[in-house]
């Protein structure tokens, strides 16, 4: 499989992403510049987390603009896959590609941790993998990671099975105390229409080794693995359950 | 030659939480301010721009308005476009 | 319209009437405006180091590891697999006084400089804050400040926050301290230095325009103290990280070709300072074109644009005919890349604006030939006396030892640091393997099998009560703290606090802390390869306490190798190494408990420590060591209980041989002591490297339980120890 992770003047786990690809993959990874227009025939386009534009005007704002995000709207309207994480998050956001926005966290701080998730769909080739009702455990670190979206876009959204993971306690329960930055419905992840565009504050490429705290992240790497390989084989097989580690 | 000066302020939608604006409130009303009773934190942004009639000037700020300077999911703004005051 | 220079003048930019004398000695004439500036800023204390250069040479600088010792940007150890390590550590206090997020936030956009100006890629960020008493009104503002800044500067950068350590005490409550240290990566016959070479070299300009900020910052920072009233105030710069990310990025691409011959960043005293001290280096002259300089401000005067302090600015030198390949690789990060000047063969730093030379000084005058100071040195006798006197029999001990306990753990200096190091990206890189919450961070040296232990100590009350002792107390805490995680120390920066120079007790409690640093560096085998010195911490008249901190890189042979300090499974065994004196001069109990801060600092004896040390790596090489965790501040009762806290979150029943006060045997702060948990069936081996190595060795108990049980003395459930200890910070500072 091949990954593109696509830099922004301010990305900073772009290189973590490329790593995660090459060395514990073993997949295929390109590095994709913003002023690129050409995705060079990846499967997956990551837009990585980190500071584009220095989060100048609003996180993700500029970036949004960059050359190479027209090939990403067209690569996601074809039905490839994208992953947005953290700042990449943002940005799908600002354009358009994903619902509802990110604003400052509640507590108006910059929080680093690591939180439970739930998995709430696996239609999606990020979950594929997965059971509903999983635990993982990702790490955060964001100061502007607080979904929100108006009455009638939430209500669409959950009702088309839009929220892919939400903030959990360690007993699988979405309870106030779970939510680290206030963002609405506890929303980690949502995903787009089509379900093939993901965005998730959490940072699964920094959960994909045992030596650095889990590898609960890697989940969502092989999922795309194996649905990819699912939809080469052609015709539909019954989804296969990635194990946990 | 004077040129045109467009003012841009850009709020949080009403009725979106706003906990800057919270954190702003509370501190006033810990100097003694207690007579504040809401208050939103936005932002304020000053374009210059040469060469343009006022009415094109102001469709063209609104459209820089709808396209970045504004986030139409989170926020509202206003404008005004004048000549720049010597 | 030109200036008159005038003693009176160069007396109003810092310079004494010696130092203005000198000056006009070494031009032969009367100096010009911009030449007074730059004599000013450059042999202020801040650049030249004249208070504690000759004292300086003193310390261990050299070892079969280093690669590049004090005298440049940052120092450089071998580590390995054709790997240097490179880091340093350095003080951004008064700034960080005056207007805590952006002097915080600058503070460490000057130590990312240094580090990546040799060719580094920077992997890790540690900080060691020192603040006043919380009671103090201004702190929690100064903390919450401080503490943001660090966090938006280095999370925007990229570079995670692994560690660092804070402290709260009154002797800070008007001078706070806020040292960062960063360690980049490198090949390590791919190091780049600071010395201008080869006559006709372009020198570029490199990063953001030019404006008028912290003018005349170095000079003032450093030779005078803050008081209410001063009306010349520090200018205080504001960092932009986004465009260091760039620069960072931009740097370390132009250094992979081989256009570069030098390059140095533009940090205290700006382009003047990296001109000169590139020149002096290399033996060579530079002049400068400051009509070239890109500004963003109008109608600069060459003053201005020589002394600027804006951020975010390298210089280097090129190999003639690069000038556009250099351009190229900065355009395409949206930086500037401007030829400013070219390298000469006369020694001469000199400067031309609308073409007239403002400045020619032979730059060995400004570096070589600063004034260097023996300031009168002289012990405070009487007040270290009293200071020093302590009766034990007169301090009651507790009637109730688990209040005790509890006391300790909520305190200032024992609490959970979680409220602080939560506002840092500790993963960004990818390599964090030990993160914020033990005794040394640790992290993975990327395509290698070896790691680094980060970590950054100085007890204050120890230097205070001893500042020899206290010194010899930092090197020992941070050598053990590498230990503690698996790791041999390599190497020291040392980050050197202290008040006023002028006068001689603190200027003796500085020579106290170089021979203690000296004797603890030569002893453990660990030179010294970077440093910083600030003086002048001090507010109407009154110092800091000595504050000498250490930063220190260990390594790790196999990463996966490293030990953490929290329990691991039920029935593991917990055992003492070392042996607790009865004594409790300079504790956070004595101090916590007793409004105390007296006595003489914990005993010491050096070949003691290396023998624990020798024990534990061997121990952790051979896999024996479930967890290991140094004991400190608080004793032997707040390391059991820190053990508890994290990881698994077990509880632990011990067993204590009296024989002493039961304070001092629970709280005592007495060196050369690890608290260790091993498998049952490795306590036979353990045995064995303890005898081999003379180190005592006592079998306290064993992993039980949720409670932490010390019989016949407490007994205390662990989660509600656990949730005191860490809502310490966000109760106090919201």
């Amino acid at each position: 499989m091949r990954w593109g992770v696509v830099t922004f003047p301010g990305s900073n786990d772009d290189r973590d992403v490329l790593r995660v690809v090459e060395r514990v993959l073993g997949d295929e990874a390109v590095s994709l510049w913003h002023k690129d227009t050409d995705l060079r025939g990846v499967d997956c386009v990551v837009l990585p987390g980190g500071f584009s534009y220095g989060d100048y005007l609003r996180c993700g704002a500029l970036a949004r603009f960059s050359p190479i995000m027209e090939a990403v709207r067209a690569h996601a309207a074809a039905g490839g896959l994208v992953l947005g994480t953290c700042n990449g998050f943002q940005i799908l956001c600002e354009a358009g590609l994903l619902p509802g926005a990110l604003v400052r966290n509640r507590s108006l701080r910059f929080v680093c941790d690591v939180v439970t998730v739930r998995v709430e769909r696996t239609d999606t080739p990020f979950t594929y993998g997965c059971r509903t009702g999983d635990l993982l455990a990702l790490p955060i670190k964001h100061g502007e990671g607080c979904w929100i979206a108006d009455e009638a876009t939430l209500a669409a959204v959950e009702a088309a099975g839009q929220i892919v993971l939400r903030y959990t306690d360690r007993a699988g329960r979405a309870v106030p105390e779970a939510n680290p930055n206030g963002s609405m419905a506890n929303v980690a992840g949502v995903c787009n229409a089509g379900r093939n565009v993901l965005g998730l504050m959490p940072h699964p490429e920094h959960a994909a080794e045992r030596l650095l705290g889990g590898e609960d992240g890697l989940r969502l790497f092989r999922s795309a693995q194996a649905w990819l390989g699912r939809s080469a084989a052609g015709g539909r097989r019954e989804p296969t359950v990635v194990p946990g580690p | 030659m004077p040129g045109l000066v467009a003012r841009v302020v850009v709020t949080p939608k009403r009725g979106l939480l706003d906990p800057q604006g919270k954190a702003v409130q509370q501190a006033l009303h810990a100097l003694g301010f207690g007579e504040v009773t809401d208050v939103r934190v936005g932002k304020y942004v000053e374009l210059r721009l040469h060469d343009l009639a006022a009415a094109d000037a102001e469709a063209r700020v609104r459209a820089m308005c709808e396209r970045l300077l504004a986030n139409g999911v989170i926020e509202d703004f206003r404008l005004e476009v004048g000549t720049e005051r010597t | 319209m030109a200036v008159v220079v005038t003693a009176a003048l160069a007396a109003e930019h810092g310079l004494t009437a010696e130092e203005y004398e000198k000056a006009c000695a070494l031009l032969g004439r009367t100096p010009t405006l911009e030449e007074l500036g730059v004599f000013a800023v450059m042999w202020s204390e801040h650049c030249s180091y004249k208070s504690s250069r000759a004292l300086l040479r003193q310390l261990p600088t050299k070892g079969p590891a280093v690669l590049q010792g004090p005298g440049e940007n940052a120092g450089a150890v071998d580590i390995g697999d054709g790997l240097a390590a490179v880091f340093k550590i350095e003080s951004h206090n008064h700034p960080s006084a005056v207007e805590p997020f952006q002097g915080a936030a600058t503070g460490v956009g000057g130590i990312l400089r240094d580090v990546f100006t040799m060719g580094a890629r920077p992997v890790a960020i540690l900080d060691a804050l020192r603040f006043g008493s919380l009671e103090h009104p201004r702190t929690p503002y100064l903390v919450k400040g401080v503490v943001a800044g660090i966090g938006h500067y280095g999370n925007c950068v990229g570079v995670p926050t692994v560690g660092g350590d804070v402290y709260f005490d009154a002797g800070y409550d008007r001078n706070i301290l806020v040292n960062a240290f960063t360690l980049g990566i490198a090949p390590r016959d791919r190091l780049f230095r600071a010395r201008a070479a080869g006559p006709g070299n372009p020198v570029i300009y490199v990063g953001s325009r030019t404006g008028r900020d912290g003018i005349h910052g170095a000079s003032l920072l450093a030779s005078a103290g803050l008081d209410a009233s001063a009306d010349k105030r520090p200018a205080v710069q504001v960092g932009d990280p986004f465009t260091e990310k760039l620069l960072l990025e931009a740097c370390l691409e132009l250094m992979r070709t081989d256009y570069v011959v030098a390059i140095q960043d533009m940090g205290a005293a700006g382009l003047t300072s990296s001109a000169v001290e590139m020149a002096s280096r290399g033996g060579a002259g530079i002049v400068l074109d400051l009509d070239a300089v890109p500004v963003r401000e109008p109608d600069m005067t060459p003053y201005e644009l020589l002394l600027s302090e804006s951020q975010e600015r390298m210089l280097l030198v090129a190999r003639a005919g690069t000038e556009e390949a250099v351009a190229a690789i900065f355009r395409r990060w949206d930086l500037q890349a401007v030829v400013v000047g070219r390298v000469t063969d006369d020694g001469v730093f000199r400067a031309r604006w609308r073409g007239r030379e403002v400045c020619a000084i032979p730059a060995a005058a400004l570096t070589e030939a600063a004034p260097v100071y023996r300031r009168p040195a002289e012990e405070p006798v009487a007040r270290l006396e009293e200071a020093q006197r302590l009766e034990l029999a007169a301090v009651r001990e507790p009637a109730d030892v688990e209040q005790a306990l509890l006391a300790l753990l909520e305190s200032p200096n024992c609490c959970s640091r979680e409220w602080v190091y939560r506002q840092y990206d500790q993963l960004v890189g990818g390599n964090t393997v030990v993160r914020p919450g033990g005794d040394a961070a640790v992290i993975r040296v990327e395509g290698t099998r070896r790691g680094l232990a980060l970590t950054v100590d100085g007890n204050s009350r120890y230097t205070r009560l001893d500042p020899y002792l206290g010194a010899v107390l930092a090197v020992v805490e941070a050598a053990r703290n590498c230990v503690a995680v698996g790791a041999r120390p390599l190497a020291v920066s040392d980050c050197l606090n202290y008040g006023n120079p002028e006068q001689p007790d603190v200027m003796w409690e500085f020579q106290q802390g170089i021979a203690g640093i000296r004797d603890a560096c030569l002893a453990l085998g660990v030179p010294v390869v970077s440093g910083n010195v600030s003086f002048y911490n001090e507010t109407e008249g009154r110092s800091i306490p000595p504050t000498p901190v250490i930063a220190m890189v260990g390594l790790l042979e196999d990463v996966e190798a490293h030990v953490t300090p929290w329990w691991k499974a039920e029935g593991d065994a917990v055992v003492l190494l070392g042996r607790t004196r009865e004594e409790l001069g300079g504790s956070e109990y004595l101090a916590v408990l007793h409004g105390l801060v007296r006595g003489t600092p914990p005993w010491i004896d050096l070949e003691a420590e290396k023998r624990l040390h020798r024990v534990v790596l061997e121990a952790v090489g051979e896999r024996l060591l479930r967890s290991a965790h140094d004991v400190a501040e608080g004793g032997l009762a707040v390391a059991l209980a820190e053990s508890c806290f994290g990881g698994p979150r077990l509880g632990v029943r011990v067993t204590l041989e009296r024989g002493m006060r039961t304070d001092a045997l629970l709280f005592g702060e007495s060196q050369s002591r690890m608290l260790v948990s091993v498998r049952r069936r490795h306590l036979g081996r353990l045995r064995d490297l303890c005898r081999r190595e003379d180190v005592p060795l006592a079998v306290l108990g064993e992993v039980r339980g949720t409670h932490l049980v010390i019989a016949d003395l407490l007994d205390l459930p662990v989660e509600t120890a656990r949730e005191r200890w860490r809502r310490v910070l966000e109760r106090r500072l919201g």
